[in-house]
């Protein structure tokens, strides 16, 4: 069994062919030019996730909205529901870059984190 | 009372580019004075909250303001003023060779500002619904990729309810996700090209991943709507022209263009600084520096890069001619380069005898084996194979001193092989 897939670790692109002898087994990867590729496509084949990043609003006057992002990739399966809680939240500020916000989503040990400053 | 002041180098646009040059020069003892619009610095890259930055200059993966963060903090300097909310709205240059830059801002009023160098990294505007001349009428609900999405990031306002994505660069890949995302229906991009202009991974984790439908070598013929967009229609291309007969219409209520990046070059032109056509930036030697002596250029005002890290390389590598132009210890060749078959440009435009140098290309073909060669002279010094070259994915090779230990015109070209 083959199965091709674009690497979308870096903006290189790679165009990975993952192979294994008929329906179960380890896939091997190949077409992957760093060692991210062939982790990516393992990910891909068993478990997809993407890194979620959205904005929450704020009681700031300059910043109503501060970006936030998954601190790794999340499963896909849990994206929607992850963006519907974040958009019901109000965040108080100050906020650092890196703080948690919302912390271990749906037990999967992916934190929502602020990806900038937000002095008071 | 009108104020003046001096600086060594001023930079024009606190964006990756200028944050860049600025902590090179202040690694000197030069001072500098950042000038950006904007209330905060970061340019475009606060708006993009997406990740995917920083791999290549941080060996990390970052969003837009994690990087811009990380750049501001480097430039942060004693010896570096930043002027934000300031707009910098004419440049000349004077008698004895320094140059004089109007400000305007809303909190410190009119200044002047004089200074011995210039690094202008004002970046680019988005090309819009009018450069395309796209038919049909003129209702509310049409935006460019960017703007929608700095209202989306950083104002916090839907553009709409349903949208058709004109354009598949990345601004607009990434802005399909980002509708998506916020609960906005994308109904299509639509691509003139045969091939996607933006990043292969932004095709698969921005369109394949939510299934929205790519039309290649299709346009845009109509915009309809009263108050507010009501449809599009769209029409495959043959040969360029649209074939009516099989046009189909798309309802939406928003229509997003991400059609191309214009430098910013209207400063530039005041100045007298020559243009490449094949740019709409600055003609560049080897040290980045334009044809007019002291003023440099770097980043989306030079040329429109995909990747920040990039934009980051080449200006750190301009911060360093501008503190070598400070104390007089630029030199430069003008050895001519230039490009011949399937390659859009080159950047610089002059290379320096017995000095390494950095080239960026865009290529005009997409092909799965091609090669790039470099001759001097006459004589192919440099050759690489690459596969899967396209127009979305800027080339960037490095020739040593030993390659370039020749006078004379270098030519580039990109061999298909059979």
């Amino acid at each position: 069994m083959e199965k091709h897939l674009i690497c979308i670790s870096c903006p290189v692109g790679c165009h990975l062919t993952a192979t294994r002898a008929g329906d179960s087994g380890e896939w091997t990867i190949s077409g992957n030019r760093c060692p991210r590729g062939a982790v990516y496509a393992q990910s891909e084949l068993s478990d997809p996730r993407r890194v979620v990043t959205a904005t929450v609003a704020s009681d700031s006057a300059t910043m109503p909205r501060l970006p936030v992002r998954t601190s790794q990739p999340l499963p896909r399966r849990h994206i929607d529901a992850l963006l519907n809680r974040l958009y019901q939240l109000q965040v108080k500020i100050p906020v650092k870059r890196g703080d948690v916000l919302l912390a271990n989503v749906e037990d999967t040990g992916v934190d929502v984190i602020f990806s900038c400053d937000c002095p008071k | 009372m009108i104020r003046h002041e001096t600086c060594d180098a001023a930079v024009i646009g606190a964006g990756a580019a200028g944050l860049a040059a600025a902590a090179e020069i202040a690694k000197h003892p030069f001072r500098t004075v950042v000038i950006d619009r904007e209330d905060q610095r970061g340019g475009i890259l606060r708006q993009c909250i997406h990740n995917g930055f920083g791999l290549r200059y941080f060996k990390e993966e970052l969003t837009g303001p994690e990087y811009a963060d990380r750049v501001a903090a480097l430039a942060e300097n004693p010896n570096t003023e930043f002027k934000l909310g300031t707009t910098v709205s004419e440049i000349r240059k004077l008698p004895d060779g320094t140059f004089e830059l109007l400000l305007l801002s809303a909190a410190e009023g009119v200044a002047y500002l004089r200074t011995r160098a210039v690094f202008l990294a004002m970046g680019c505007r988005e090309r819009n619904r009018g450069n395309l001349a796209i038919p049909g009428s003129r209702p509310a609900g049409v935006f460019t990729a960017g703007a929608a999405q700095r209202l989306l990031n950083i104002e916090g306002m839907l553009p709409g309810q349903s949208a058709v994505i004109v354009g598949s660069g990345d601004i607009g890949l990434i802005m399909a996700r980002r509708l998506r995302w916020s609960g906005v229906e994308v109904k299509a991009v639509v691509e003139i090209m045969p091939y996607p202009s933006g990043l292969t991974r932004n095709i698969v984790q921005c369109l394949n991943d939510f299934g929205i439908p790519l039309y290649l070598e299709h346009g845009v013929v109509n915009i309809a709507g009263r108050e507010r967009v009501q449809s599009v229609d769209v029409a495959p291309l043959e040969g360029g022209i649209p074939q009516l007969d099989r046009q189909f219409r798309i309802d939406c209520d928003t229509v997003l263009f991400s059609v191309g990046l214009i430098p910013e070059n209207e400063l530039s032109a005041q100045l007298g600084v020559e243009l490449n056509p094949a740019t709409g930036g600055a003609v560049v030697d080897a040290n980045l520096q334009t044809t007019v002596p002291g003023v440099f250029a770097g980043g989306n005002v030079l040329h429109v890069h995909d990747l920040v890290d990039f934009v980051s390389e080449e200006a750190t590598e301009a911060g360093r001619s501008i503190a070598r132009y400070l104390d007089g210890s630029l030199e430069s060749d003008a050895n001519p380069v230039s490009v011949e078959s399937n390659l859009r440009y080159v950047i610089p435009n002059r290379f320096n005898r017995n000095r390494k140098c950095t080239f960026s290309f865009r290529p005009l073909i997409v092909s799965d084996a091609a090669t790039l060669e470099a001759e001097l002279n006459g004589r192919i010094i440099w050759q690489r194979k690459f596969t899967w070259i396209k127009p979305a994915e800027m080339l960037k090779i490095e020739l040593s001193a030993e390659q370039l230990n020749e006078s004379g015109p270098l030519v580039f070209r990109l061999r298909e092989e059979a």
